[in-house]
């Protein structure tokens, strides 16, 4: 055996380095070693240098590191000699360098011996050793390397960053952050798959596992966007013309363990800039692995939802582009109908969910193909029968629109000649955006449109990036000297007054007195008269309010039952300013009447929501009278023969309507000013706030033939329980505060596990207004009980409740009670 | 917020019938004061003092045939009066005279008024509407002698004129008649050749009145519809249209552009005075003050600007004195 000689040099070197003080001993120590690693003049026998690889070279890397200390690098003469220990490192097999590199980072303390450590595995990070460490391991899978070895080098590679930070601290440097490490990873795993390729190319074969392993347990460690940002753009431009990287690259994803698969897909479709590409770089895994065909055709689309957009429409498009994929498709757009037309999906997911599966769906059917809908006509029709009497049976007006627009791009799909679904809807942005994705993206939109990806592409494809978006803004800067132009020539010196009161001219005067008014609404029909009455009738009853009381009821009952005969501008404004007018006039009788007629019979939906309306505003309005305004005498200062003034609503009023309505939805305790104000003028609503709040709960849970809160209608419910938390709201330091918001508290304790999402709110926003209307001291004594109750209730649903609005003021609530108990805490009772 | 709109500066009251006419003859240097003349439905015309808003004079001489036209010939003391009674009348008002001196006989039973312009010192044309139907007379004053009749092609069913506007380029150059046709449309005469240059059918419905702003070459009508025309004349001579502006209610009774062709006014039957800027037709107010159709607006012509007043007078038998827009 001539193998012996390795074996003695190396021990004798040890035994030297550990011992030796000599610095031109240990240096010719080295360099003998040294020869055993080839480079030299004299090469060792092949032999002999495979012996000290497999046997030694891990020990005696070891050895070096042991014996390293301040005092001992002193004793080389010269830089060239300190490169030589480095050498050791950087060239040696990089395999076992990099186990002994960090195996002594994770073992030493902080030291002398630890920076040079960490120095060394700078360098070899930035001389690419982690590309050879992986060649090594794949160039040698074949042979059966030992798994063990192969799992400590996977754990090693990936969380360097971890081991690193938790070693160096505040001390750490910037290449092993993990946003600098791991696309310096991707860049190694692209050198280590050209190596493959190279060598496939050759004829040689060899494995890909271990590079797949690395991206799947990065991957699952949740850093895809750092190596996908490196990784995905060279694929892409090396898979676009080359098959065998094609093949290499559809192999590396393959070959991902099942356990990292999602993670990796995930990170894939996020970063891919488009269905072709996508297409490119996964190939058909989605037919061949059952995990990935469960994450995406499952997963990412039914139980996640916080992707992007464009993360759908790569998937989706993905689907679509091979034709042994797009079975797929259709099996993905029944399932998402599916879900999209449950009930219970509708009622207890986020409305985000719901969103996100609606773009799904609308990019699916942008894909499908006629014949592909034809053969499934009928299935795809139940579906979207179900979901759309789900969805317009919500009451959240975004879940309306959602089952609206869904459903309308359905039906022109499945019956394109016939007559289309067409919905009244108002389109806001999010709308508009849902029905764009209608229309399929073009591939070359989709490539500007992720610039992190622009920005480490190679530079011939981000110059080619570039350019189309210089173009727009010289447009831009063309139209913007246009208009500059044409403003020279405009009228803008002269302002112009104002002209809301050019209205059309009407030929029949209004009445003038309440009950002409009454005769005219219940009389034979005359559309002009009964446009000119609507408009002035509540300027009448505010002028003369002792008039008005005396047909106080008998006019409420004739407005509620009030009809457009023809078209009046803003008629149910008009409507219901009048009944307000009549409300605030009159409380008592007015507004026993409507709480009475509130649960009577024979009454639409729409009229018991007004009456619930008219008694929030007015509620409103009685606790915080307008201040008079300064009467504007018709004769003198406006001269006008039309004296419809009714017609165009003071801007005040209008404001205040829409005041009403944010408070009605949410966030009650940022009110700090308008809760100041309150003191500054009467509150004309505490004596009367009794009559508008009790008789509209005793009968919420009796259901009649054509009215049943606790059912269907729980529309009417929802809004309910908002006007008794406006109505609750405004009784603020009433007498009766306490007692109604005892009541209130009940009320909301019966209905709190409501399906809906609208009445819960209704409910959590009565809870705040009987925190903020009821004196702190109060609360406590009288509440204490109702209040434990609801705070538990409170904490359960700023944790569980899907929907967001319902969180959120949940935990407003929560931080009511917890101020109000400051604020007792602060103040001591006396 | 906009301000709400102005109200009138004062109202001059004492017609006792619909005031079909005004004009302001304010240009005087002083101490004369300066005057307003309207015609009203009665056959009389009153003189307005502007100064002490009050009834300076009031004259008869239409036989109680209303009073559709009024203008001063070159000073205060000569004015030129048009009525039902189918004559124009010259008055001469110099030291408290109310004399008719000379009269011509339209021989017209329809409302058109006449439309005056000065030519040369002391020589004006006037255009009036003549015996046969769709004809039209231009006259020079005093002379009184004819310059040419204007007659349309047998074949174009105009109808009536039933507005009508003298204007030329230039000073010196040959004047142009602009008249407004029963059916809607437009045409441009030249006075020289008696020929007509263009015609632009801009209206569906009978044109009431039409206004020229001879600098810009640019013009405005309005009808018994809901919107003002705006036209122009292009290089080649022919009318073109520019611009419509639509009105809230229907009926235009008159226009008026003021005399630095800022804005432009117009009366309305919808009881309104509206208020355009003249460049682009932008809407600036809306003045709500009669209570029966307006049936003339007119600027005056002060000197200063800003002495500037527009007034407006209605068939409520009122005449609103209005300064708006005056300081720019």
């Amino acid at each position: 055996m001539d193998l012996l000689p390795v074996c003695r040099a190396v021990l004798e070197a040890n035994s030297i380095l550990s011992s030796s003080r000599d610095g031109i001993q240990i240096c010719e120590t080295l360099q003998t070693i040294k020869r055993y690693l080839g480079g030299t003049e004299s090469p060792p026998s092949l032999k002999e240098k495979e012996e000290f690889i497999h046997r030694h070279f891990t020990t005696f890397l070891q050895c070096l590191i042991s014996n390293v200390g301040p005092d001992w690098l002193e004793l080389f003469p010269s830089d060239e000699e300190k490169e030589l220990w480095d050498s050791f490192f950087l060239e040696g097999p990089a395999d076992q360098s990099f186990m002994v590199l960090l195996d002594s980072v994770i073992s030493t303390g902080p030291s002398f011996r630890l920076n040079k450590v960490t120095e060394v595995l700078e360098r070899f990070l930035q001389r690419g050793g982690l590309s050879s460490l992986m060649w090594e391991v794949c160039r040698h899978q074949s042979q059966a390397g030992s798994p063990v070895l192969q799992e400590a080098l996977l754990n090693r590679v990936v969380c360097l960053p971890d081991h690193l930070a938790n070693k160096l601290r505040g001390e750490n440097h910037p290449v092993f952050f993990p946003q600098n490490y791991f696309p310096l990873l991707g860049v190694e795993i692209v050198r280590v798959l050209e190596r493959i390729s190279e060598s496939l190319r050759g004829g040689l074969d060899c494995s890909i596992a271990f590079v797949s392993q690395i991206l799947g347990k990065v991957c699952v460690h949740g850093r895809q966007k750092e190596i996908m940002s490196v990784l995905v753009p060279h694929l892409t431009d090396r898979t676009q013309s080359d098959c065998i990287w094609q093949r290499i690259c559809w192999r590396l994803i393959e070959s991902v363990p099942d356990r990292w698969m999602e993670a990796v897909i995930c990170g894939f479709v996020r970063a891919a800039p488009g269905s072709a590409v996508l297409s490119r770089l996964l190939g058909n895994l989605v037919v061949k692995s059952k995990k990935s065909q469960f994450v995406m055709t499952q997963k990412l689309l039914l139980l996640q939802y916080s992707h992007p957009t464009a993360v759908l429409q790569s998937l989706l498009g993905y689907l679509a582009l091979d034709s042994t994929r797009r079975p797929l498709l259709i099996k993905v757009l029944k399932e998402l109908l599916g879900t999209w037309g449950s009930s219970s999906a509708v009622k207890h997911s986020p409305v985000e969910q719901q969103l996100y599966i609606s773009k799904a769906i609308l990019i699916c059917l942008s894909h499908v193909k006629d014949a592909e809908i034809e053969s499934n006509r009928q299935e795809l029709l139940t579906s979207v029968m179900e979901g759309m009497k789900c969805h317009l049976d919500s009451n959240l007006p975004q879940i309306r629109h959602l089952g609206m627009v869904v459903a309308e791009s359905i039906s022109t799909r499945i019956t394109p000649e016939g007559p289309a679904l067409k919905f009244q809807y108002e389109e806001d942005e999010e709308l508009r955006e849902l029905k764009s994705l209608l229309t399929p993206r073009t591939e070359q939109t989709l490539v500007g449109d992720l610039p992190g990806i622009a920005n480490n592409r190679p530079p011939v494809a981000s110059s080619a990036v570039l350019k189309p978006s210089v173009r727009p803004s010289l447009g831009a800067s063309e139209e913007l000297g246009k208009g500059v132009d044409s403003d020279l020539d405009s009228d803008d010196d002269l302002v112009p007054y104002d002209m809301s009161e050019d209205k059309e001219l009407r030929k029949i005067k209004a009445p003038a007195y309440i009950r002409d008014c009454i005769e005219i609404l219940t009389g034979p029909e005359d559309a002009d008269k009964y446009e000119a009455t609507v408009g002035i009738l509540e300027t009448l009853i505010r002028r003369n309010a002792a008039a008005a009381r005396e047909v106080s009821v008998e006019l409420t009952k004739v407005l509620l039952h009030l009809e457009e005969k023809s078209y009046i501008e803003g008629f149910m404004g008009l409507r219901q300013s009048a009944l307000v007018a009549l409300a605030v006039t009159d409380p008592v009788p007015v507004s026993h009447f409507l709480t009475t007629e509130f649960y009577s019979l024979n009454y639409s939906l729409r009229q018991r929501m007004d009456m619930l309306d008219v008694l929030a505003t007015a509620a409103q309005e009685l606790s915080r009278p307008i201040p008079p305004k300064p009467e504007r005498l018709p004769g003198v200062k406006q001269p006008s023969i039309h004296i419809l003034s009714g017609e165009n609503p003071d801007p005040s009023d209008w404001r205040r309507v829409v005041e009403e309505r944010i408070r009605s939805k949410t966030r009650r305790f940022a009110k700090g000013p308008s809760r100041a104000e309150l003191p500054c003028t009467p509150n004309k609503f505490g004596p009367v706030a009794g009559h508008f709040f009790f008789p509209l709960l005793q009968n919420f849970d009796r259901s009649l033939a054509t009215f049943d809160l606790l059912g269907d209608d729980h529309m009417v419910l929802g809004r309910l329980a908002h006007t008794l938390a406006i109505v609750m709201y405004f009784a603020v330091n009433a007498a009766v505060a306490a007692v109604m918001g005892k009541a209130l508290l009940e009320f909301v304790w019966t209905l709190r596990f409501h399906t809906d999402a609208y009445v819960r709110q209704g409910l959590l926003s009565s809870v705040s207004s009987t925190l903020l209307s009821i004196p702190a001291e109060h609360l406590l004594e009288d509440l204490s009980e109702e209040l434990l109750e609801t705070q538990a209730w409170l904490a359960d649903v700023a944790e569980r409740d899907p929907d967001g609005n319902c969180r959120s003021l949940a935990l407003q609530n929560l931080l009511l009670m917890e101020n109000l108990k400051k604020k007792l805490e602060t103040v001591p009772f006396e | 917020m906009a301000l709400p709109p102005p109200d009138p500066q004062y109202v001059l009251r004492g017609a006792n019938d619909a005031v079909n006419t005004l004009c302001f003859h304010c240009a005087d240097p002083k101490p004369e004061l300066p005057l307003l003349f309207s015609g009203s439905s009665d056959g009389q015309i009153h003189i307005w003092n502007i100064k002490t808003h009050r009834m300076d004079r009031m004259l008869n001489g239409h036989g109680g045939k209303s009073v559709l036209w009024v203008k001063t010939l070159g000073n205060r003391n000569t004015l030129l009066s048009q009525g039902r009674d189918q004559n124009v009348c010259l008055w001469d008002l110099a030291e408290g005279r109310k004399d008719v001196t000379d009269s011509v006989f339209t021989d017209h039973a329809g409302f058109c008024k006449c439309s005056l312009l000065q030519v040369a010192e002391r020589r004006w044309l006037m255009a009036m509407p003549g015996k046969d139907l769709e004809e039209v007379r231009v006259l020079e004053l005093p002379s009184k002698t004819s310059v040419c009749t204007l007659k349309p092609e047998a074949d174009a069913k105009l109808g009536v004129p039933l507005c009508l506007k003298l204007w030329q380029p230039s000073v010196g150059s040959s004047p142009s008649l602009l008249a407004g046709y029963e059916d809607g449309s437009l045409v441009l005469w030249n006075l020289s050749v008696g020929k007509s240059l263009s015609r632009l059918a801009c209206h569906q419905e009978p044109i009431m009145a039409l206004d020229f702003d001879s600098e810009k070459a640019k013009g405005v009508s309005g009808s018994s519809e809901k919107m003002l025309c705006v036209w122009r004349q292009n290089e080649q001579q022919d009318l073109e249209m520019q611009q419509t502006c639509q009105l809230t209610n229907p009926g235009i009774a008159d226009v008026a552009l003021r005399p630095d062709k800022k804005i432009l006014a117009t009366a309305g039957w919808d009881y309104r005075i509206r208020i355009f800027g003249w460049k682009k037709l932008r809407p600036l107010a809306v003045l709500d003050y009669h209570t029966a159709t307006v049936h003339c607006v007119a600027f005056s012509d002060h000197s200063q600007s800003r002495e500037r007043l527009m007034a407006a007078a209605s068939k409520d038998h009122r005449i609103s004195v209005w300064a708006i827009y005056n300081q720019t």
